[in-house]
């Protein structure tokens, strides 16, 4: 069984993979091995640490992932009244870290009973408090869960139904594909923020997952058609005519040999939905257009410093505004420059230029030899 | 001529479906705005003390909504089929008491007004830049610009709207922090009032220049940068063209092409936008009024909001569509084979 299994591998490679007049000998396992993880894990890599977008957004979304789920448990959520109200933000300003007292102090901190201190920073109320008297800097760490979960659901819901029916629609062509795109377009037409309010309103969820899906109602349209369009050049490709001709069902088709070409290009696109949910979001519940309730999150807390009129007096309650908001845009950068270089990861031009270590061109499958 | 008539059947369709969607929501939702409008007046009348009269109910309700209550559901769905296509009649508002219609007629100018010069100012600028951004690919302006662009992209537009407003206008005191016009001057064809016209909508016209702003201006570099690449560039430099005839004929209509399609859908997000914007800037259009709609649970208003709204892209997405023929000839109906 197992070597009858690595027999068909073998032939399979000697097929599609490798021209035999070039490489003749069959590789080893370890080789293969390290030829696999160069392909997808090494070289990936190299070509991002050439350009700074890959690093640096997979460092600021990996902080927000942190945040939203170590954050929360290690730092103890904001309570009312545990500090007087509207205190600014960055008390002291720079000179805090020197002086005690203010926003910032550096202390020693000692490791239990071994005698060694180490320096540290204590912070105090970083980014103010609120009208109630919460630490702000806390409260942004406790919304962050809400707003990684609606990001996660949104791309989730956006690319997978854009999946299906731009590679249903481009494959299948014909009547099917003229259904699934009259759908596509006209869902693209539907002015999609007065449908979620109306949907919300009548609905009320509180469901991050469910709200992050609500939004992402209309972020699928864009996505589809652009995969609908690489699907029409793929499905001409030869091997995707030799497995129709092998009579592979079209779900096997799509699955093995149509959907790996477009993960790419998706995962981009995943990126910028999550991106589009978590701005909507932010805005509706901002202005209170998504039912509030018991849910806590950085539109949430724009909500509130609004309601207080951190607009008109700034200030006073402008660093209440302001926290949620810059998060928001360094969140959003990090999605962005994230997006931007993954597709320079997955951009085979570019890529071509930095993934020949091993000499496997992972574009055309087959070795270069050099 | 076949692209045309596809196009308008498209849209029309288009139409009925959202028309549809709109009657289901109304009618069919558990708790959905007919249910719920039921139930408000039942309460009405029970506060008042009266007797519960469920026909002049339904009556009421007839006359908001358009929509019967009592009918078998396709009597109802036909009727407000009927009301809506031939009579553009979107029912009546509970808040302020008038035909839907009406409102969201006197309200849309204002919100075209201030949306469309945003957004058209937005491309014109976008478009430029990314055009002397690939011109000079890889140069310093172009890696400074890429930057600057992906920042201002991660940026969202009520974010701009709240800083404008916070300095510009309640800090500073530069610029009014809310409405139309200024009351004191009086509506009509005259310098005053329309000098205050201008001055409210320049902070909504500045945010919704920068909605787009950097998206479509990396958009419009990539694309130039791929147009510079084509062979027909390089034959047309062999046949000794001029430069400013390459530049414009050749490449910034090439590149432009992607964009137009962006600029269409643009349409509907901006319509989209609007709630937002028009709330923070208190600015009456059609987006404050789907603001106050919900507040006050106007479900007549609301509907009609979400059908006007639809309309009206629909009229731009057509019109884009048609002209989008004249501009690109190889937009044909590209039906592909069948499987």
């Amino acid at each position: 069984m197992d070597g009858h299994d690595i027999d068909d591998r073998q032939s399979r490679t000697d097929l599609f993979d490798v021209p035999p007049e070039e490489s003749p000998s069959p590789t080893s396992r370890s080789e293969r091995w390290y030829r696999t993880l160069d392909v997808w894990v090494l070289s990936p890599l190299r070509v991002a640490m050439t350009d700074w977008r890959m690093p640096v957004g997979a460092t600021i979304l990996t902080a927000f992932v942190v945040l939203g789920t170590v954050g929360v448990r290690l730092i103890s959520a904001p309570e009312v009244s545990e500090a007087p109200v509207y205190t600014g933000a960055f008390r002291g300003g720079i000179g805090a870290i020197t002086t005690s007292g203010g926003w910032i102090d550096i202390v020693s901190l000692s490791l239990g009973e071994t005698g060694f201190t180490l320096p540290w920073v204590a912070l105090s109320l970083p980014l103010g408090t609120d009208r109630f008297g919460q630490d702000i800097a806390r409260g942004l760490v406790h919304g962050t869960p809400a707003m990684l979960k609606m990001a996660l659901a949104g791309a989730v819901f956006a690319t997978g139904v854009a999946l299906l029916v731009g590679t249903v629609a481009g494959y299948r062509g014909g009547v099917i594909d003229t259904v699934l795109m009259t759908i596509t377009d006209i869902v693209m037409t539907i002015p999609a923020l007065p449908l979620i309010v109306l949907l919300a309103a009548v609905y009320q969820p509180s469901d991050p997952f469910v709200i992050g899906v609500l939004l992402a109602i209309d972020n699928w349209p864009g996505l589809a058609r652009a995969l609908r369009s690489q699907v029409l050049t793929i499905r001409t490709e030869s091997y995707v005519e030799a497995a129709r001709a092998m009579g592979l069902s079209p779900g096997t088709v799509l699955r093995r040999d149509v959907i790996p070409q477009l993960m790419p290009y998706t995962l981009i696109n995943a990126a910028n939905a999550a991106r589009a949910v978590i701005f909507e979001s932010v805005a509706l519940y901002f202005l209170g257009l998504l039912p509030i309730g018991s849910t806590f999150n950085w539109g949430v807390m724009m909500n509130q410093a609004y309601q207080a009129g951190a607009l008109s007096n700034v200030d006073r309650a402008g660093h209440w505004l302001f926290a949620p908001m810059c998060l928001l845009v360094v969140f959003s950068f990090g999605l962005i420059v994230f997006s931007q270089g993954l597709d320079r990861v997955f951009n085979p031009q570019l890529r071509a230029r930095h993934s020949k270590a091993v000499g496997y061109d992972d574009e055309t499958g087959v070795s270069t030899g050099d | 001529m076949q692209y045309v008539v596809k196009r308008t059947v498209q849209a029309l369709i288009t139409l009925l479906f959202v028309v549809t969607i709109s009657f289901f929501l109304y009618r069919l939702l558990p708790g959905g705005p007919v249910e719920a409008m039921q139930q408000q007046l039942v309460q009405e009348a029970m506060a008042d003390g009266g007797q519960v009269n469920v026909q002049r109910i339904n009556q009421m309700v007839a006359v908001r909504t358009g929509i019967r209550p009592d009918e078998p559901l396709y009597q109802q769905y036909l009727g407000y089929m009927e009301s809506v296509v031939l009579h553009q009649d979107f029912g009546t508002s509970i808040w302020k008491n008038e035909p839907v219609f009406e409102l969201l007629f006197t309200a849309m100018p204002w919100s075209v007004f201030i949306s469309i010069y945003g957004l058209l100012l937005g491309f014109g600028v976008n478009v430029l830049l990314g055009a002397v951004m690939a011109y000079h690919e890889g140069g310093r302006f172009d890696r400074a610009m890429s930057v600057v662009a992906t920042i201002t992209s991660s940026v969202p537009y009520y974010v701009v709207a709240i800083l404008l407003l916070a300095f510009l206008a309640f800090e500073a005191g530069l610029f009014p922090t809310g409405g139309r016009y200024n009351p004191a001057t009086t509506p009509g064809f005259n310098l005053p009032f329309m000098a205050s016209v201008v001055y409210h909508a320049i902070l909504p016209i500045a945010t919704g220049f920068v909605v787009g702003f950097g998206t479509q201006a990396l958009a419009m570099r990539g694309n130039s940068v791929r147009v510079l690449g084509e062979e027909y560039i390089r034959v047309a430099q062999l046949r000794g063209l001029g430069e400013f005839r390459i530049a414009t004929r050749y490449v910034t209509r090439n590149a432009i092409l992607p964009l137009y399609t962006s600029l269409m859908v643009g349409i509907s997000s901006i319509f989209s936008s609007s709630i937002i914007m028009e709330q923070l800037y208190s600015y009456p259009g059609v987006g404050w009024y789907t603001f106050g709609a919900l507040e006050h649970r106007d479900y007549p208003l609301l509907m009609g909001v979400f059908l006007f709204f639809t309309i009206v892209t629909l009229l731009g997405v057509l019109v884009a569509d048609l002209t989008y023929g004249l501009i690109d000839p190889r937009a044909n109906t590209g039906d592909t084979e069948s499987y």
